[in-house]
């Protein structure tokens, strides 16, 4: 048996040259630096007192670092004209409300969509699914009419709603489905009497949970990343990444604190995706189209 | 389709007609539309509306003020004929979509490819590395930071320190520069969503086919990849290509955080940013709704090539 597998391996090494191998870790690591470069220079930049942001020539690294550029950031928040704790607390709102009420209207089509056959459902996936190419850019002055028809203009619902609807979640959470759950399993609560409804909850909705994690992660992200937006043109109603970038964009002097801003701004995302990046590539395994 | 005809055939029934079954269907499956009710408003209402209010606005000269009329093909006959900076913006599009998608997404597949027989837990870091440029708001500012127009710029002063220019260049304020530099950013920043697809795909394939590919004469990893690893990851590499799709055609953003509004003489103005302009700038509404409308063929003429372009993989 062991003599048997080792030829078996042996054969599957032979299509790998050395010579390809190095290459391939030369070209990784070059684009790893590439990738990298940048993030890092963001980090250095926030950590570099003042006098050392102004040398010249510049240096990449930081020789003092101090954290006095996020003091500095976070005196130019309290000093804001509308208190910096309503734009974070816009954002958050926005972001649970829409992440949650996407969940919960997602899911329950994605389950539809994927495990109840019924006239009309393969047409109402195709549809979803060309529609995940338009960028909600090209959607926005239109959107932004019908809006202005629900009086939904500079509310928060113009940001909560629309969120709802997106399309990524509830694509990749119709292809878990598919793949994800056994007609039997549903076939067999059916059985037993449980509803169509009970069965999405109880049964399918558990043996999901890397397609829900992901779902409120690309939601969450969406809307935690979220600038000005041209549905809201109140002081009061926008967001915290918008406000932090209106206070750093103030010239030279606060590129400091701009570096921490940004620090700040990408941490959430990224601490996010350390902790669930299991569950979402997981998710990602049955995200193909099919045809 | 076939499952259609199947479909059909198995309703071969002499007590009722087709769509009498359909519509015996429908009642059985209520629950399911029930389901699917809630978000399909919103839906249409976001997403669906939008585009086919786009499409007929296109034909009227809608300024949000006065009541529309209905002027034909004008907008468009405008669009193409008489707007110089339009053409500009359609040709920087271009570039930027045919550089800018396929090398996001061959950049994309090669490096998931790449790690894919790496360490569970080394793989696990690399893909952070890969993929958190993308997610991480407004980070992409910090290239205006890194090519600052000033001599304290880091790569203005690298490059004078070793004598390769001898006054700092305005990276995002020259016509010269600010494509290319555009265009390496949105690269930075494009390995997303479907990166992570591509990983996962990967992790997918069944080894036992390596293992029968080796038996069957597979010499190297190039040949592996392209009769045994490509054929497997089809619906990967379709979901891959919309989000491409997306993202090349859907960078404006980025473009106007880093050279400003519009670029400099239009170098990189693309047509986001021309429906930008007349939609929320000028309010005619018509005629950006015409520039969407062509946004929207545009990309579904690419995703069909893509499709057609796909299907011929691994053959």
């Amino acid at each position: 048996m062991a003599k048997k597998l080792r030829t078996r391996k042996h054969k599957v090494v032979l299509a790998r040259s050395a010579g390809g191998d190095a290459g391939i870790t030369v070209i990784l690591f070059l684009l790893g630096i590439f990738m990298f470069l940048p993030m890092a220079y963001v980090l250095m930049q926030s950590l570099k007192p003042l006098d050392e942001l102004w040398m010249y020539p510049p240096r990449f690294y930081v020789m003092n670092p101090t954290l006095s550029n996020y003091k500095d950031l976070f005196t130019l928040m309290n000093s804001s004209w509308v208190p910096f704790s309503r734009y974070i607390f816009n954002t958050i709102f926005t972001s649970v409300a829409g992440t949650f009420g996407h969940l919960f209207i997602a899911s329950m089509a994605a389950y539809a969509l994927a495990k109840i056959k019924f006239p009309g459902g393969r047409t109402i996936f195709k549809t979803i699914q060309t529609s995940l190419m338009f960028h909600s850019t090209v959607t926005a002055i239109t959107s932004f009419i019908l809006m202005s028809t629900f009086k939904m203009v500079d509310t928060y619902l113009a940001i909560i709603i629309p969120a709802w609807g997106s399309t990524l979640g509830l694509y990749l959470m119709k292809q878990f489905m598919d793949s994800g759950i056994t007609d039997a399993v549903l076939e067999s609560a059916r059985l037993d009497g449980a509803s169509e409804i009970k069965t999405y909850w109880t049964i399918a909705m558990p043996m999901v949970k890397p397609a829900w994690l992901t779902l409120i992660v690309y939601s969450f992200q969406g809307l935690w990343n979220q600038g000005s937006s041209i549905y809201i043109y109140s002081e009061q109603l926008k967001s915290f990444n918008y406000a932090i970038g209106q206070i750093t964009a103030g010239g030279i002097k606060r590129a400091g604190a701009s570096a921490a801003s940004t620090v700040l701004m990408m941490a959430v995302p990224i601490l996010v995706f350390v902790i669930t990046q299991s569950n979402i590539i997981e998710t990602m395994g049955s995200s193909g189209m099919k045809d | 389709m076939s499952k259609k005809t199947a479909e059909r055939k198995a309703v071969a029934r002499k007590d009722m007609t087709y769509r009498q079954w359909i519509w015996k269907e429908m009642k059985k499956n209520k629950v399911a539309y029930a389901l699917i009710a809630p978000y399909m408003v919103v839906f249409t209402l976001f997403t669906i509306t939008p585009v086919l209010l786009s499409v007929v606005i296109s034909f009227t000269d809608f300024n949000m003020l006065q009541w529309p009329n209905f002027v034909g093909l004008e907008n468009y006959i405008n669009l193409f004929f008489a707007d110089d900076i339009f053409l500009i913006a359609a040709q920087n599009t271009l570039i930027f979509a045919v550089i800018v998608g396929p090398a996001s997404y061959i950049m994309s597949f090669l490096v998931a490819w790449f790690i894919n027989e790496l360490p569970p837990r080394i793989r696990a870091v690399v893909t952070l590395v890969f993929y958190s440029p993308s997610i991480a708001g407004q980070v992409y500012l910090i290239w205006g930071t890194l090519f600052s127009a000033d001599s304290y710029g880091w790569v203005n002063a690298t490059l004078m320190e070793i004598g390769f220019i001898t006054e700092p260049v305005a990276w995002f304020q020259d016509a010269d520069y600010v494509m290319p530099l555009c265009i390496v950013v949105a690269l930075w920043t494009s390995l997303g969503t479907s990166f992570l697809s591509f990983i996962a795909g990967l992790q997918g394939v069944d080894k036992a086919q390596f293992e029968a590919g080796a038996v069957d004469g597979i010499r190297n990893r190039w040949q592996e990849l392209w009769y045994i690893t490509l054929p497997n990851m089809k619906p990967q590499l379709m979901f891959g290509a919309v989000m491409a799709i997306t993202g090349a055609f859907g960078f404006g953003g980025v473009v106007t955080a880093l050279c400003g509004f519009p670029s400099v003489d239009y170098a990189a103005h693309t047509i986001m940013h021309h429906l930008e302009d007349y939609g929320t700038q000028r309010y005619e509404i018509g005629y950006s709704s015409a520039i969407a409308t062509v946004l929207f063929l545009i990309m579904i003429g690419t995703n069909m090539v893509i499709k057609k372009a796909l299907s011929k993989v691994g053959t």
